[in-house]
């Protein structure tokens, strides 16, 4: 185990600054692209709710293999020539922004409905209302079960090696069948994926502390 | 002047007709209240008066602003017109003083000043001044009824409407929040409208007992008329089941 991380040191750090590029861009536009959804789906306007609802269905609904392959090999052939880890990445994004808009909405809809009758009642507007009082609620209520989605994502982006995404576990891959020493290879990044995402779990319960 | 007009109002959820032929004139600085038994519509009906539920036919005026044309800003008429709702709903997010400042600021824009001395004295009149940076979670239903009404009262409303406002209470809490209720009433310059199960203080308050029975306005009668000899048969039945309790 030790000779695959002194010999192989430079690849696994390509590998886990590749995984780590990723998940940030992925959990960044994921975040913006789940919450616009999130908010659509709990709007008044039904047309608004119909989009939203149809977003999270689809790319919740399809393997983020399907979802990262279909980036890969067929928008390269009718529209733009992409590399593997941007497809990855943006296969990545939308399958958890899907995830990340469910969360958000389950949050927003557990507030009580009293509350935005509460605040329109003085003259709020739907989007005051929103701001001051429902979204602030929502967030303590989400914030737990978006760390989950948030270590998925990391986890998740594991799905680069299948497009060259030079990645941790393409790493893995490659020095599993250049060494033959498959154990250890898998096993030492096995370690550095939990070097990325244990910090995260933690950082994670701090903040659900921090606003308990 | 009137304050609320409602003309031939009618109100749909889905097929169940909730508010029949409603006709109602209540005049600027009246206290009327509402009565009559479980899902007669006297809910619905002070919800329609700020918008909260739509009518579904007839015109409903308030603060001479019409509420059945899609042109009112209903916002706009929510600044004059207060609520009180049986549950608080006091912001869960915010402090005590933050419940009763935070509409001033973000949609009447008083300087930060006048609105915090406006809300500590408003504190002050419903008794509550020292729970000023409480949370709501950190208070009894009886206070936070009375920071609810505090804070409704920081929009300076000409109307205020009370949708059952103690019937969430335990018992020693209520005349608490009942205080307060008549000092607001007896400003003539204020108009409530106040759905209550509380006859004892219905009869105190009151100018006016309207009498709800499945979605429409059975009685409509002076106070100390409505009290002594009610016209119906229906408020009769009412009155003589609720008084012996």
């Amino acid at each position: 185990m030790i000779n695959i991380f002194t010999h192989y040191s430079h690849q696994l750090l390509v590998g886990f600054g590749w995984t780590i590029f990723s998940s940030l861009l992925a959990l960044l536009f994921s975040l913006i692209i789940g919450a616009a959804f999130a908010l659509m789906e709990v709007l008044p306007n039904k047309v608004c709710r119909m989009i939203g609802r149809t977003y999270v269905e689809i790319f919740r609904n399809i393997p983020l293999l399907v979802i990262t392959m279909f980036f890969y090999l067929v928008i390269p052939m009718y529209l733009v020539k992409i590399n593997g880890f941007t497809a990855g990445t943006i296969g990545l994004t939308l399958y958890t922004s899907a995830f990340i808009a469910e969360t958000i909405r389950a949050g927003i809809q557990s507030v009580d409905n009293g509350q935005m009758e509460g605040a329109r009642s003085v003259g709020m507007t739907y989007w005051q209302a929103m701001r001051y009082i429902i979204l602030p609620q929502a967030v303590k209520i989400v914030i737990p079960p978006l760390g989950n989605q948030f270590i998925n994502l990391v986890k998740n982006s594991s799905v680069l090696a299948f497009v060259a995404g030079f990645d941790l576990m393409y790493q893995a891959n490659s020095i599993a069948s250049a060494t033959f020493d498959t154990i250890n290879s898998y096993f030492v990044v096995g370690l550095l994926y939990l070097i990325i995402t244990l910090p995260l779990s933690y950082y994670m319960r701090y903040l659900e502390k921090r606003t308990a | 002047m009137s304050m609320i007009e409602f003309h031939d109002v009618q109100k749909y959820y889905g097929q169940f007709h909730a508010l029949k032929d409603i006709n109602l004139e209540i005049d600027e600085g009246e206290t009327v209240v509402l009565i009559g038994p479980s899902g007669s519509g006297k809910s619905t009906l002070v919800r329609t008066v700020n918008g909260l539920e739509s009518i579904q036919n007839g015109s409903l005026i308030v603060n001479n602003q019409d509420l059945s044309s899609p042109k009112t800003d209903v916002n706009r008429l929510r600044t004059d017109v207060g609520m009180v709702f049986q549950h608080f709903y006091l912001y869960a997010n915010k402090t005590v003083l933050e419940n009763v400042m935070l509409a001033p600021r973000i949609v009447s824009h008083i300087p930060e000043d006048e609105n915090r001395q406006r809300a500590l004295s408003l504190l002050k009149m419903v008794g509550l001044e020292s729970k000023a940076a409480n949370m709501p979670s950190q208070i009894s239903g009886g206070q936070q009824q009375r920071v609810a009404i505090a804070r409704s009262l920081a929009m300076r409303p000409k109307l205020l409407l009370f949708d059952e406002p103690t019937s969430a209470l335990d018992p020693e809490m209520i005349d608490d929040v009942l205080q307060v209720i008549k000092k607001i009433t007896s400003d003539s310059a204020m108009t409530s409208l106040i759905v209550t199960h509380e006859m004892g203080f219905a009869k105190e308050v009151a100018n006016r007992v309207i009498f709800m029975d499945d979605g429409r306005v059975v009685e409509d009668d002076d106070k100390t008329e409505f009290f002594r000899q009610p016209k119906t048969e229906r408020a009769q039945q009412f009155l003589s089941k609720i008084i012996t309790h």
